[in-house]
């Protein structure tokens, strides 16, 4: 059951450039693949996040998702430079250090109808910005967070982070001997309704796990392991190449049908499960442990655990929880984006402030 | 003995916080205002929720003036604590009311002043039953005091009472009880004073309102079309962010749902992400905070300056730093402002100086943000933000929003026509300021890359020196161009005057009565009110017209002074600076020292008069 690309030529065809190219497969909106692409990449040549971006790009592409209704944002940092690389008929923003969860939650007040997606680094994420990002998933803001977890600052050149393994070694030699934040496990606890880990390297499941993660209304975090092959990937770093190679541990395999496309399942008895996401797309989890249920919280963290006692990678959809609201849900807003109020409801009428005028002369 | 002056009264009034003195406070000052009286009020209180001392004090001008009174005529001497230091607070021949419940301690006694009793313990040990409320009751009782006094009738007190408590007439009439017995012990004891009387003035305040700035900026900034609030809690800025939270659910609704997001964030960093995230995605979007948040918004502002973002900061400023005295009023954040955050920044600052600019500037600075595409500061203090103020209603100027050079997608659709392109950071009218489109925007050629300054013109990613250098370069001429948008400063001038004062925000009504009484001794000065940076073209005039030029501003360091120094340093050469930096609010006799001393011009006793007078 793999990857399902539709190429029917769909009515609504989106006024982009004539291509020219009417060999190449196009998705339900008449795009390319390589319409999803951005400017070239500058990072170092074998870095994880250019694999990351590549999954990226193939998830937009398979949901079949507009790109100008797409918007990018990120922090600083290696990683929070790939936004320009991918999507690049989509709106970006390259903010500050750490602080992307917050700009998300400001672009994603005043206009839900955007797609957010946000990559960041776990320098970014696991450090400067680790405060602002709990309270972000705490308010359950609707965003695809990407975090591409290599272990090291790779922008500043190689210093651990936050989220480099106790006992792991820095290029130098340099052991660090400070427990590493486990994204996915705060995520979790914070409030996070959509929850997965994955591998650069592995689109096949990194690239329907985004595709969820799109589908879904509410902070959906995805920790992606992503070797720096200039600064962490050494003998004796736990975020080499290599060491994550021989050390992932998925739950699941997994499959996503996007909620245009009415695909009938055979489902294993016992190792299949479906999960509904809020847009009607569905994920098919092959369950590689059969016990495992994503939406049991404990259950969660607890594996999680397990897997970080036994220095393994516990990947695949760690946690869903559907039932939620999303922050913009929560705040009660008006149906029109904020962002696209006129005056004639942005500003009340002027017999108002009379009223308020006269309350106060008493 | 005195003759009694009429409506010219400062009563001081030193309790704990958290006694329960506000609301007694309050009644007091509305009877005045309702009286018709002319009237201020300066809350002086500590960073502390119960126990520390406070002071509050009442001024009734028929002249109008509303600044913070020099001497205190009439002390409520309430709080034990802090008694011994009160009773030096007030004039000569003023006048200490005092709970004789229990004797006047020999160290609280002091000559030249009078002593009037009311036995506020024992009154309300009588009248109200034993409960956490007798203490606070107790408070009311010296209102009533104060009314017979100075001549407060109880017909008054009672309409503010029910002004008030409109819908609890249980709680009215337990006030009145206190209030009508501290009334009747002075009346029925014959005590008199002959410092001052109240005499109501028939519709002397006939539609003019009681606000506070900080409630002033909070409807401007919904009357502007205020669309996402970000804020962390921060005195003296919190009641700003409080009163939006009270007023957009009834004013701000589109069939029952809200066209506003108002979120309480994390802590400033957040604030100001929110709301510059906001900004670029097309909203009006604002923060309110003070000194150490704007610490902590320092480098967001920075990014939305070099990436162009619409986004309004109000800094209410206070005593710095964060364990600094947060209760006490300053202008001592200017620079943090106005070269807010790394690398060649300046940025727009608008300034009120009374409640209906608070309302006026709140309103505008989204305007001016949006023209900008730049964070925008709104320049208050502790003193404007949260002090009563008497003032002439708010109203609406109807007038349409500035959105500034914001590109829809029909625009793009009829320049691709015209085969105009569009370049996000290009300047294609020389004024510094690039065309803006926000995401949503359907048109294939409106997205862009937002990222700091390391772009060229068309918002790709660059790190050549002309770019760079050729981003600065424009956002300085966009800089430029501000200075004939901005408000421009009000000025007075008289024939033949040569001395000038420049003033700003809170400033301004102690400096307008400090200059009359320099007029009244004969020192007569031209004014400029200064409203808002980067500074206009008048303010040149204005120096170059002038031989002396005194700037009145709320700091130690002259830090406006230093920005008109850095425009022009031989204009600048001109000012004398009145430096005012004790936290409290300022008054007249302060400035009219100052003033004096940079004249040099004339005997002690003439300053010491200039500055008792009123
Ligand atoms: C306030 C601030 N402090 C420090 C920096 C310097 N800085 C840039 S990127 C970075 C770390 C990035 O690490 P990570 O998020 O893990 O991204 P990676 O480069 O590893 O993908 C740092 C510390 C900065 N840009 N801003
Ligand atoms: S330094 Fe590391 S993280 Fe950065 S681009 Fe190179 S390989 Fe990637
Ligand atoms: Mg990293």
């Amino acid at each position: 059951m793999g990857r399902r690309r539709l190429q029917q030529k769909s009515s609504g065809k989106p006024d982009y450039e004539d291509k020219g190219v009417a060999e190449k497969k196009v998705n339900r909106i008449n795009l390319t693949e390589k319409d999803y692409e951005g400017t070239p990449s500058t990072l170092c040549r074998g870095c994880g996040h250019d694999a990351i971006t590549a999954s990226v790009i193939r998830a937009f592409f398979d949901s079949s998702v507009d790109p100008r209704k797409v918007v990018k944002l990120s922090g600083i940092g290696c990683s929070s430079k790939t936004p320009a690389y991918f999507l690049g008929q989509a709106f970006g923003f390259n903010a500050v250090h750490g602080r992307m969860s917050a700009l998300a939650t400001g672009a994603n007040g005043v206009n839900r109808t955007l797609i957010p997606i946000g990559v960041s680094g776990d320098g970014d994420t696991a450090a400067i910005g680790l405060g602002n990002f709990c309270h972000m998933m705490r308010r359950n803001v609707n965003i695809t967070y990407i975090v591409e977890n290599n272990g090291v600052y790779g922008l500043t050149k190689g210093q651990f982070s936050a989220t480099a393994d106790k006992g792991s070694r820095m290029k130098g030699g340099k052991l660090n001997d400070m427990p590493a934040i486990d994204l996915a496990e705060l995520a979790i606890t914070f409030g996070a309704t959509y929850v997965a880990r994955s591998f650069s390297g592995d689109r096949k499941q990194l690239a329907p796990l985004i595709q969820g993660a799109l589908a879904h209304k509410g902070s959906a975090i995805l920790d992606v392991l992503s070797p720096c092959v200039t600064f962490n990937n050494h003998e004796g770093s736990t975020k080499s190449l290599k060491y994550i190679r021989e050390n992932l541990d998925p739950i699941q395999d997994l499959d996503f049908i996007p909620y245009y496309e009415n695909i009938e399942v055979d489902y294993k008895e016992g190792t299949d499960q479906e999960v509904t996401l809020h847009d009607g797309s569905r994920i098919v989890l092959h369950k590689l442990r059969s016990d495992y249920d994503p939406s049991n919280k404990m259950q969660a963290l607890a594996a999680i655990h397990a897997a970080v006692a036994e220095g393994k990678f516990l990947t695949g959809l760690i946690y869903y929880d559907p039932s939620r609201p999303d922050f913009a849900e929560q705040m009660n807003l008006c149906e029109t984006p904020l962002a696209e109020l006129g005056q004639d409801l942005l500003q009340p009428p002027a017999e108002l402030l009379d009223e308020i005028n006269a309350e106060l002369m008493k | 003995m005195e003759t009694p002056r009429i409506n010219d009264l400062s009563i001081c009034v030193a309790t704990e916080n958290g006694s329960g003195s506000a609301s007694a406070n309050n009644i007091l000052f509305k009877a005045i205002f309702k009286m018709g009286i002319p009237c201020s009020s300066k809350n002086m209180f500590p960073s502390n929720i119960q126990g520390l001392p406070t002071w509050y004090q009442i001024r009734a001008s028929a002249e109008g003036y509303f600044g913070r009174k020099d001497v205190i005529d009439a002390m409520v001497m309430f709080n034990d604590t802090t008694a011994a230091k009160d009773i030096y607070r007030i004039r000569d021949g003023g006048l200490i009311l005092y709970d004789d419940s229990t004797p006047l301690p020999p160290n609280l006694k002091r000559e030249g002043v009078q002593y009037l009793g009311v036995p506020a313990n024992k009154i309300v040990q009588k009248l109200v039953p034993a409960s956490p409320l007798r203490g606070k009751q107790r408070n009311m009782v010296y209102v009533g005091a104060l009314a017979y006094l100075f001549g407060i009738d109880m017909e008054t007190i009672r309409a503010v009472l029910e002004d008030t408590f409109g819908k609890k007439p249980v709680v009215i009439e337990s006030n009145l009880l206190c209030i009508d017995a501290g009334y009747r012990h002075m009346e029925e004891n014959g005590v008199t004073q002959n410092i001052a009387r109240l005499q109501a003035i028939p519709n002397g305040n006939k539609g003019k309102i009681i606000t506070e700035g900080n409630t002033a900026g909070a409807l401007g900034a919904i009357y502007g079309g205020a669309t996402l609030v970000s804020w962390y809690p921060i005195t003296p800025s919190s009641s700003l962010a409080e009163n939006l939270e009270h007023y957009l659910p009834r004013l701000r609704k589109s069939n029952g749902k809200a066209t506003y997001a108002i979120i309480q964030a994390e802590d400033e960093i957040a604030a100001a992400g929110m709301v510059v995230g906001a900004g670029w995605a097309g909203a009006r979007s604002m923060t309110c905070t003070s000194g150490p948040g704007l610490s902590l918004m320092n480098e967001t502002i920075g990014l939305a300056h070099f990436a162009e973002i619409p986004s309004v900061f109000f800094i209410i400023q206070r005593g710095g730093p964060s364990t600094g005295l947060p209760t006490r009023t300053q202008q001592a954040d200017i620079q943090l402002m106005y070269y807010c955050s790394h690398g060649d920044t300046r940025h727009i600052i608008l300034i009120p100086h009374d409640m209906k600019s608070c309302f006026d500037f709140a309103r505008r600075s989204f305007d001016v943000a949006e023209r900008f595409q730049t964070p925008v500061f709104v320049m208050m203090d502790l003193d404007l933000g949260m002090n009563l103020w008497s003032s002439e209603p708010f109203r609406l100027e109807k007038e349409p929003f500035d959105r500034g050079k914001l590109v829809t997608a029909e625009m793009l659709e009829q320049w691709e026509k015209e085969g105009k392109k569009f370049r996000r950071y290009f300047d294609a009218d020389g004024d510094g300021i690039p065309y803006r489109t926000i995401p949503g925007n359907p048109h294939r050629h409106a997205a862009y890359f937002t990222r700091g300054s390391g772009h060229d013109a068309d918002a790709l990613y660059s790190e050549d020196e002309n770019d760079y250098k050729e981003t600065l370069d424009r956002l300085r001429r966009k800089f430029e161009t501000a200075r004939s948008y901005v408000p421009k400063p009000i000025i007075e001038m008289n024939e033949g005057v040569k001395t000038g004062v420049i003033c700003f925000g809170s400033s301004y009504e102690p400096t307008r009565e400090a200059r009359d009484r320099l007029r009244a001794v004969g020192l007569k000065t031209n004014h400029l009110l200064l409203r808002a940076l980067p500074l206009t073209e008048e303010v040149k005039e204005f120096l170059e017209a002038h031989k002396t030029i005194y700037l009145v501003e709320q700091n130690r360091d002259a830090q406006m002074a230093a920005v008109v120094k850095e425009e022009w340093p031989e204009l600048g050469a001109k000012i004398i600076s009145v430096l005012i930096y004790d936290g409290l609010p300022v008054t007249a006799g302060e400035i009219v020292k100052q003033i004096f001393n940079g004249a040099q011009a004339t005997t002690a006793e003439v300053v010491r008069q200039a500055r008792l007078r009123g």
